[in-house]
């Protein structure tokens, strides 16, 4: 067993007790009280569990919670700001893109990444910075909506 | 379960010296769904994510010197013209979140068949340099693969990078999947021309026990290529050229039936990833392409 610490959304945590096997994942959601990122798989294949490590879009399940040891890491938590939706989020509600939720963390994660990089982004590069990201209700299109409308709203803030 | 990470490359050599079987870790991407599902339990795990060399590159003028730990969405980024067939098998890779952490390294230790980088280091040329305490080696691509999921590394042994040939031509990858993302391959087939050698490579996946090159096929096409002068004319192939390259390739598979694909369905995939990737290829080497197809 052993201890690992990191910054979760801008606050230094740590845990004690971490089996050496144990995910980054696991720790965020059992022994964090973080359980925005969702567990599904376990095997890198639905994205649920997305979330930003030192800044790049990863599966929490594949990291182990010792590579994370003084690393920066930001979950769906962190998204939003004093209380309000980010404005991802704000999106994703008022386009219809959530049904079930269970995808909606990883979605969140993956799309905001995605705008601050890039305000303009086209249809393909929309899917392609979601193609990681399964939904098993919506059938994507209200998901793409959202995130166009999420591009269209920061264009307009700035 | 113990949990190592040496903050530096001798200290991970050591350390793999003292324990050879520990489990490197690189992005996880294999190795956290083995320990997830519970399909492995090692005694210790040798995190390499504090050795900063393991993730950089460098271009030198006959290759690139590829560190073990550089994920795949950098390669896709920043080594396309340099490492085409790399960059496009990089890109054929699951998915972002994947890309950002999974790479060759890791894809080399796991040495699956369906391995996407695989068929690219073959058709390119590359040696993996694998480093002890003992001492470092570079190990020949080709030698590399020794069975199904088996490689040359011996137990105390990393692989520290590996040198790619640069491209010198156009490079193809394709790779046939059941649906369009996150898709192992049914199989896979890597292509180069290296104008300078008047050569051309292959690399075949997921057809075989291990990544293999098509042999007789390239030979094949390196004498039918010279004798009609096609080099230096940049004429077109004929047809039956490239078909007895794609049969010659087909033939160089033996391939299994299972759960992704028959073996017939294999062998008739890769005639026609073998035929497509070289006229694309050669069409690109017509129209005076240097490095990217
Ligand atoms: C959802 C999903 C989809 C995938 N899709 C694809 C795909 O389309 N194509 C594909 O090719 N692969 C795919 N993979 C497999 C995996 O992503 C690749 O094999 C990847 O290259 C592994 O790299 P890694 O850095 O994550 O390796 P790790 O998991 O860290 O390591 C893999 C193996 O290599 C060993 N190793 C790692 N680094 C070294 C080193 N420096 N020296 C010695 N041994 C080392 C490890 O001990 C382990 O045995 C997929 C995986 C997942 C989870
Ligand atoms: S739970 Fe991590 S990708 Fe599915
Ligand atoms: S809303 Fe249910 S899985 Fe996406």
């Amino acid at each position: 067993m052993m201890r690992v610490g990191f910054t979760v959304n801008g606050v230094r945590r740590t845990a004690d007790g971490v089996w050496e096997g144990e995910s980054l994942l696991y720790v965020l959601r059992e022994r964090m009280g973080l359980p925005g990122s969702k567990n599904a798989c376990e095997q890198g294949e639905c994205g649920s569990c997305t979330v930003r490590l030192d800044g790049v879009p990863v599966c929490a399940c594949l990291i182990a919670a010792g590579q994370a040891q003084d690393r920066e890491v930001r979950t769906v938590e962190g998204l939003a700001e004093g209380g309000e939706p980010a404005s991802v989020q704000r999106a994703f509600l008022d386009a219809g893109a959530v049904q079930c939720g269970f995808c909606t963390p990883g979605l969140l994660v993956a799309a905001d990444e995605l705008l601050e990089r890039d305000t303009a982004p086209s249809d393909a590069d929309i899917r392609e910075a979601l193609s990681g990201n399964l939904c098993r209700c919506t059938g994507y299109e209200k998901i793409m909506d959202a995130v166009r409308l999420a591009a269209a709203r920061r264009r307009e803030a700035v | 379960m113990e949990f190592l990470r040496p903050g530096c490359w001798e200290e991970a050599l050591a350390a793999k010296a003292e324990h050879p079987a520990a489990v490197p870790l690189a992005g996880g991407t294999d190795v956290m769904v083995e320990i997830n599902l519970g399909h492995r339990r090692p005694g210790h795990l040798l995190d390499l994510g504090r050795i900063g060399e393991l993730s950089e590159w460098e271009v030198g003028e006959r290759e690139v010197r590829l560190g073990a730990c550089v994920p795949y969405a950098r390669i896709v980024g920043e080594l396309g013209r340099e490492l085409p067939a790399l960059a496009l098998a990089s890109r054929a890779v699951a998915s972002p979140q994947i890309r950002n952490r999974g790479g060759v390294g890791g894809n080399l230790g796991t040495a699956s068949p369906a391995g996407d980088a695989h068929p690219a280091l073959l058709a390119a040329g590359a040696e993996v340099e694998v480093e002890s305490v003992r001492g470092a080696r570079r190990i020949p691509i080709d030698e590399f693969y020794t069975g199904v999921k088996r490689n040359a590394l011996r137990p105390d042994e990393l692989i520290k990078r590996v040198h790619v040939v640069r491209a010198t031509g156009p490079q193809q990858f394709s790779k046939v999947g059941t649906r369009n993302a996150m898709v192992i391959a049914v199989c896979s087939f890597g292509l180069a021309l290296h104008p300078g050698s008047r050569t051309v490579r292959t690399g075949i996946g997921s057809a075989a026990p291990t990544p293999r090159r098509a042999a007789e096929a390239e030979a094949f096409l390196a004498g039918a290529l010279a004798e009609a002068g096609l080099w230096e004319s940049r004429r077109a192939v004929p047809p039956s050229v490239a078909k007895r390259f794609a049969a010659l390739a087909a033939g160089a598979c033996s391939p299994i039936d299972d759960v992704r694909g028959t073996a017939g369905h294999r062998r008739h995939a890769v005639g026609v990833m073998a035929r497509r990737t070289f006229l694309w290829a050669w069409e690109a080497y017509r129209n005076g392409a240097e490095g990217a197809a």
